[in-house]
């Protein structure tokens, strides 16, 4: 993997991931390592998004590794009309690695393509977020203490949600049963249901969170954004059918956990959070030891 | 007894017959057919057994390369492609879906980067349910059969 980009989820396989997951756990135990004392990682942040940003930065700065690049393009020369081939062949001369957030879908694998440096895929439009999976995983397993025959609610917008679509094919590798509960506009897409049909993987649609999330591992909840309705009434309607608040969780499994991508709005109430099931600012903590664990294996020093 | 031929026959060159009438243009299109300069007749919504509806192209003294005969496949799996010479089909070139394209076909996703810069496109070829899915390898996002827009 030394060199090889993280671009897309279907880059790495399960062995890999593994060997990223391991090694986020050893930096868990001990974040203290300067590993990267010597490198220079390229942070280019084409859109704004803070909490992905500072998470890699983090990672980089606890390994010791020196930052350069911006977090939005208006003051760079992206704003003078630069090509972003032109970006990248110039900053894959300065940096060992790029960490790149864009808009536009499929420049991650683009940058790839003319950089003779590794690129993380921080974001691409709607398309891939392959970081945020890693993290998910890390969190799932170190909750549920393996990936195997988990039950999984996923809570939301689930029709454009990138990470619920990584997390699905990630975690069809390890026997699971998924539980899609989403306004049945928001329903997740047929290409992954039929993916699923294909692997023999059992799934249920629900129009509203009931009594099923008593036999639920993991909830993954994502916000269902106000934008995606066409009619602000429908929103209004939808909003509050998916809301995880504290006395629903009565019942539930001991070993459930709560999980979301953040940033929350009101998606999961507040009273939750003080509910040891509550798990996503570890899991927005875990991001920064599977970021440090990737960066370490595709520099080799790890 | 032999039927009365509702477009020309041509001594030599290509006919690419069995063509579905709704992807007569865009086979014109892709092969650049205004750029040959050699005779040409082109025959469309004539009858057909299989299709109700069928168009013919015929080009005299011209012969289809690999790619042409790939690029056909894409828009219309099901056309043939006939070399004539000396009026007689000589042979039927079959048709067959490269695993990869590039370069010619637009992305249909208006975020892609391919849309944005200069960049040749990349497609890798499924096919479900008899129609052609072209998966772009930069944004991911599919383009199907009916949404294929040759880049010019």
């Amino acid at each position: 993997m030394k060199n090889k980009s993280l671009v897309s989820i279907n880059d790495y396989s399960k062995e890999d991931y593994f060997k990223i997951l391991d090694l986020a756990e050893e930096f868990q135990k001990n974040p203290k390592q300067k590993l990267l004392e010597n490198h220079v990682i390229a942070s280019l942040f084409f859109e704004p998004s803070t909490r992905t940003r500072l998470s890699f930065e983090t990672a980089i700065q606890r390994l010791g590794g020196k930052v350069i690049g911006f977090s939005e393009s208006g003051s760079t020369s992206v704003s003078k009309g630069e090509s972003l081939k032109d970006t990248i062949l110039t900053v894959s001369r300065y940096a060992d690695l790029i960490v790149m957030r864009h808009p536009v879908e499929g420049s991650a694998r683009y940058a790839s393509v003319v950089s003779d440096k590794p690129i993380i895929n921080a974001g691409d439009g709607s398309n891939q977020h392959p970081t945020q999976c890693l993290l998910d995983l890390y969190s799932i397993r170190k909750t549920q203490g393996s990936l195997e025959n988990l039950n999984l609610f996923l809570v939301g917008d689930l029709k454009y949600g990138r990470t619920v679509h990584s997390l699905l094919i990630a975690m069809s590798e390890f026997n699971p049963v998924f539980n899609f509960v989403s306004p049945p506009s928001l329903r997740m897409p047929q290409e992954y249901k039929d993916f699923l049909d294909k692997k023999g993987i059992k799934y249920y649609e629900h129009n509203e969170i009931n009594d099923n999330i008593k036999h639920a591992d993991i909830i993954y909840v994502t916000r269902v954004q106000r934008e995606r309705f066409s009619d602000p009434m429908d929103y209004e309607k939808v909003k509050n059918a998916y809301v995880i608040k504290n006395k629903m969780l009565e019942g539930t499994k001991d070993n459930l956990k709560i999980l979301h991508p953040l940033p929350r709005v009101n998606e999961i109430d507040t009273d939750v959070d003080t509910n040891p099931k509550a798990y996503y600012f570890d899991q927005a903590e875990n991001g920064v030891y599977a970021r440090m664990a990737l960066m370490c294996i595709i520099l080799g020093v790890k | 007894m032999k039927s009365e031929l509702k477009v020309k026959a041509i001594e030599k060159g290509t006919v690419i017959d069995h063509i579905q009438a709704s992807s007569l243009y865009k086979i014109m299109s892709i092969i650049e057919i205004e750029k040959l300069d050699t005779q040409i007749f082109i025959g469309n919504n004539l009858d057909s057994k299989k299709y109700g509806k069928k168009a013919i192209i015929k080009i005299a003294d011209k012969f289809p390369s690999m790619e042409d005969v790939n690029k056909i496949a894409l828009i219309d799996p099901n056309a043939v492609i006939n070399i004539i010479r000396d009026y007689q089909v000589v042979e039927k070139k079959k048709v067959e879906l490269p695993e990869t394209v590039s370069t010619f076909i637009k992305c249909i996703n208006p975020k892609c980067i391919t849309n944005h810069e200069k960049v040749e496109t990349k497609f890798s070829v499924h096919v479900k349910d008899g129609k052609v899915n072209l998966k772009c390898y930069y944004c991911e996002k599919t383009t199907g059969q009916d949404n294929i827009e040759v880049i010019r």
